[in-house]
């Protein structure tokens, strides 16, 4: 444990002393959330605008109303939620993908430093390097997520919060993804030498994972064959569980929050467990 | 005991192959230095010492412990100053420091403590709370060199431990190490293309050339047995043969005569050169200027390989590092 908590130590350290770091971080986020959730009102499209309202009959617009919020419902899961609060919740959970591809690279990096051979020729568990870079990137992730979430609540996101509880499992389900994500990405990337088969794996990860998740669109809108993508995503268990503890409230769905929260804590045992044992077997100096 | 123990190492990567079948021992206490050119096997020679690297075949022990199999304990006997700088640049020096006791398991009290020393040791108490990025090269050679001492290791391996320094900076290094081996008890096995600091600094010396271990012996034994004393000779006087002159004499292996001058090549000068000055006198000749060389491990390296230790053509790659070294030893 000595061994792991001083590796995340210092890759915290040097995290820490490199603020562009954690500024540029946030741009991307920052620009999603603005394009997508100011630009384009897609819950917009399912109410009714007031002026359509005064031209109706008293008696129908009762009707078309009830209509139009069910269809929200359906499609957003509550008829509260405006786009912009529905997407800064999906960049919440994005930004911990982007920190924790970008962490993956790590390893390439201290390989090209020679940093590496410090840790290879120690008495270490090959997998004790590994943890302790995930565990990091786990930490940046979660407070540079916290950020966005902050970002979002001062842009005008509309928080309706469920119980503390859920809304603390809510949160530590950023850690779940986080984990998830950057123990996936170093076992993809343990063996990578160069910098540009990495950016490839970057680019390979980041947008398709964005995309088939619900950060952007919900379930229900996606074509057929992307929903069991987007299902077997972690980053869409993460987006609903957030966005069930910190929008929907009282609405919020307890079997579906539990099922999301025992999915992610099983992806993440199970892709610790990966990293952990690729390590094991094939992170060495070789080349 | 033996410290080091290699036995028919081979590694080959892809189509080139490194190592040729590398065996030597190291004994306790030694200072053993593998002395050759740009890639010549010294840096894979340590990686599988070290256990970086699985060799292709051949097996080696490292204070009695397999390379291969028992990679953990080889591990926490050692220390390793890699050839590339690879303490933390972001890091401050102690922080380093700190950081190898924890991969050592060092307990926190001792390592402080020992942190301390090693600090101590080699000069850096002051600099100890800065950024290694502001390090001079010398510096931070130093700051690798406590850092594969914090665990105090039995078996040190300094890969090329003052390239890239300059010639006071090199002196230096080497001023430390001695220290080290002296007051720490240490084995070291250590590589390097200077000439000098092999003959300086090492017990024995192994020259290695394209993978193979060409000889093995003291500095002193490998100048007697693969290099030769030079003497030259200026003498006046008339119709002499200088050829005939030195024909006969016991330990002369080459003649070169020109004018009024002789070089002479021989095992022990010590020896030979009163014979040949008696000879010269008794014909009648005086002698007007006398020099006698000594062998230089240089020469050695001539002998036994055919070519001289020289800067190679290095791959892209190798360029890269380079100058990641030339940036990161600057200032
Ligand atoms: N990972 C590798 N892949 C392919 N070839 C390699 C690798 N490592 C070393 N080599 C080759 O093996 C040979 C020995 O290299 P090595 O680094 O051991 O030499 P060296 O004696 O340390 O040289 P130098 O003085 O330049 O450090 C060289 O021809 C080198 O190109
Ligand atoms: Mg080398």
């Amino acid at each position: 444990m000595g061994e792991v908590s001083a590796i995340m130590g210092r890759e915290l350290r040097k995290w820490v002393r490199s603020p562009p770091l954690l500024v540029m971080a946030l741009v991307q986020p920052l620009f999603w959330m603005g394009l997508y959730g100011k630009a384009f009102n897609l819950t917009g499209l399912f109410s009714v605008p007031e002026d359509v309202l005064r031209t109706l009959p008293p008696e129908s617009t009762k009707v078309v109303a009830e209509l139009f919020n069910s269809m929200a419902v359906r499609l957003f899961g509550s008829p509260g939620t405006d786009y912009f609060s529905f997407v800064a919740i999906g960049m919440t959970s994005v930004i911990v993908l982007f920190v924790s591809v970008f962490s993956g690279m790590s390893i390439a990096w201290d390989r090209r430093l020679g940093f590496l051979n410090k840790l290879l020729v120690a008495p270490i568990r090959r997998s004790s390097i590994v943890m302790g870079k995930v565990l990091a990137s786990s930490v940046r992730a979660f407070i540079q997520s916290s950020m966005v979430l902050l970002m979002g609540l001062a842009l005008g996101m509309k928080l309706s919060p469920a119980s503390p509880l859920l809304v603390a499992g809510a949160l530590a389900s950023i850690f779940l993804l986080a984990i998830s994500l950057s123990s996936l990405v170093i076992a993809i990337t343990l063996r990578l030498r160069s910098w540009e088969y990495h950016m490839a794996v970057a680019n390979l990860l980041n947008l398709p994972l964005m995309f088939t998740s619900t950060a952007l669109y919900p379930l229900n809108l996606m074509p057929d064959w992307m929903r069991p993508l987007a299902t077997i995503n972690p980053l869409t268990h993460t987006i609903e569980l957030l966005r069930g503890a910190l929008l929907y409230g009282n609405s919020l769905d307890i079997a579906a929050y539990q099922f999301h929260l025992a999915y992610l804590a099983a992806f993440a045992l199970l892709a610790a467990g990966l990293g952990s044992y690729l390590a094991n077997r094939y992170l060495t100096a070789e080349r | 005991m033996r410290a080091i123990e290699a036995e028919g190492l081979r590694k080959v990567f892809g189509r080139v192959v490194a190592l040729d079948g590398v065996s030597f021992t190291v004994e306790e206490g030694e200072v053993f230095g593998l002395l050759g050119p740009n890639g010549a096997g010294k840096t894979t020679t340590i990686s599988i010492l070290t256990t970086l690297i699985r060799p292709t075949s051949g097996s080696a022990r490292v204070w009695g412990y397999d390379v291969r199999t028992e990679t953990s304990k080889v591990r926490s006997v050692i220390g390793l100053v890699p050839q590339d700088l690879t303490v933390d640049d972001e890091l401050t020096g102690l922080e380093n420091l700190r950081l190898m006791a924890a991969l050592y398991h060092v307990p926190k009290d001792v390592a402080e403590r020992r942190i301390e020393e090693v600090l101590e040791l080699v000069d850096l108490k002051e600099a100890a709370g800065r950024r290694v990025e502001t390090y001079s090269g010398g510096m931070r050679k130093r700051l690798e060199l406590a850092a594969a001492l914090v665990h105090r290791p039995k078996v040190l391996f300094l890969d090329e431990p003052t390239l890239g320094l300059d010639v006071q900076t090199r002196a230096h290094i080497w001023d430390y190490i001695r220290r080290l081996v002296r007051e720490e008890q240490l084995t070291v096995l250590m590589t390097t293309h200077y000439m000098d600091e092999a003959d300086a600094n090492c017990d024995r010396i192994a020259v290695i050339d394209r993978g193979r271990i060409m000889a093995i012996g003291t500095p002193r034994e490998l100048k007697v047995k693969h290099g030769s004393d030079v003497i030259e000779l200026e003498v006046q006087g008339d119709g002499f043969d200088l050829q005939n002159l030195v024909k006969g004499v016991e330990g002369v292996t080459d003649v070169r005569v020109s004018g009024n001058r002789i070089s002479v090549r021989v095992v022990r000068g010590e020896e030979v050169l009163p014979e040949l000055m008696r000879r010269m006198i008794s014909s009648g000749l005086s002698v007007s200027r006398i020099e006698m060389r000594r062998p230089t491990l240089d020469e050695v390296f001539i002998a036994l390989t055919g070519r001289s230790i020289r800067e190679e053509q290095g791959s892209w790659e190798e360029v890269f590092r380079q100058s990641m070294n030339v940036r990161r030893v600057r200032a």
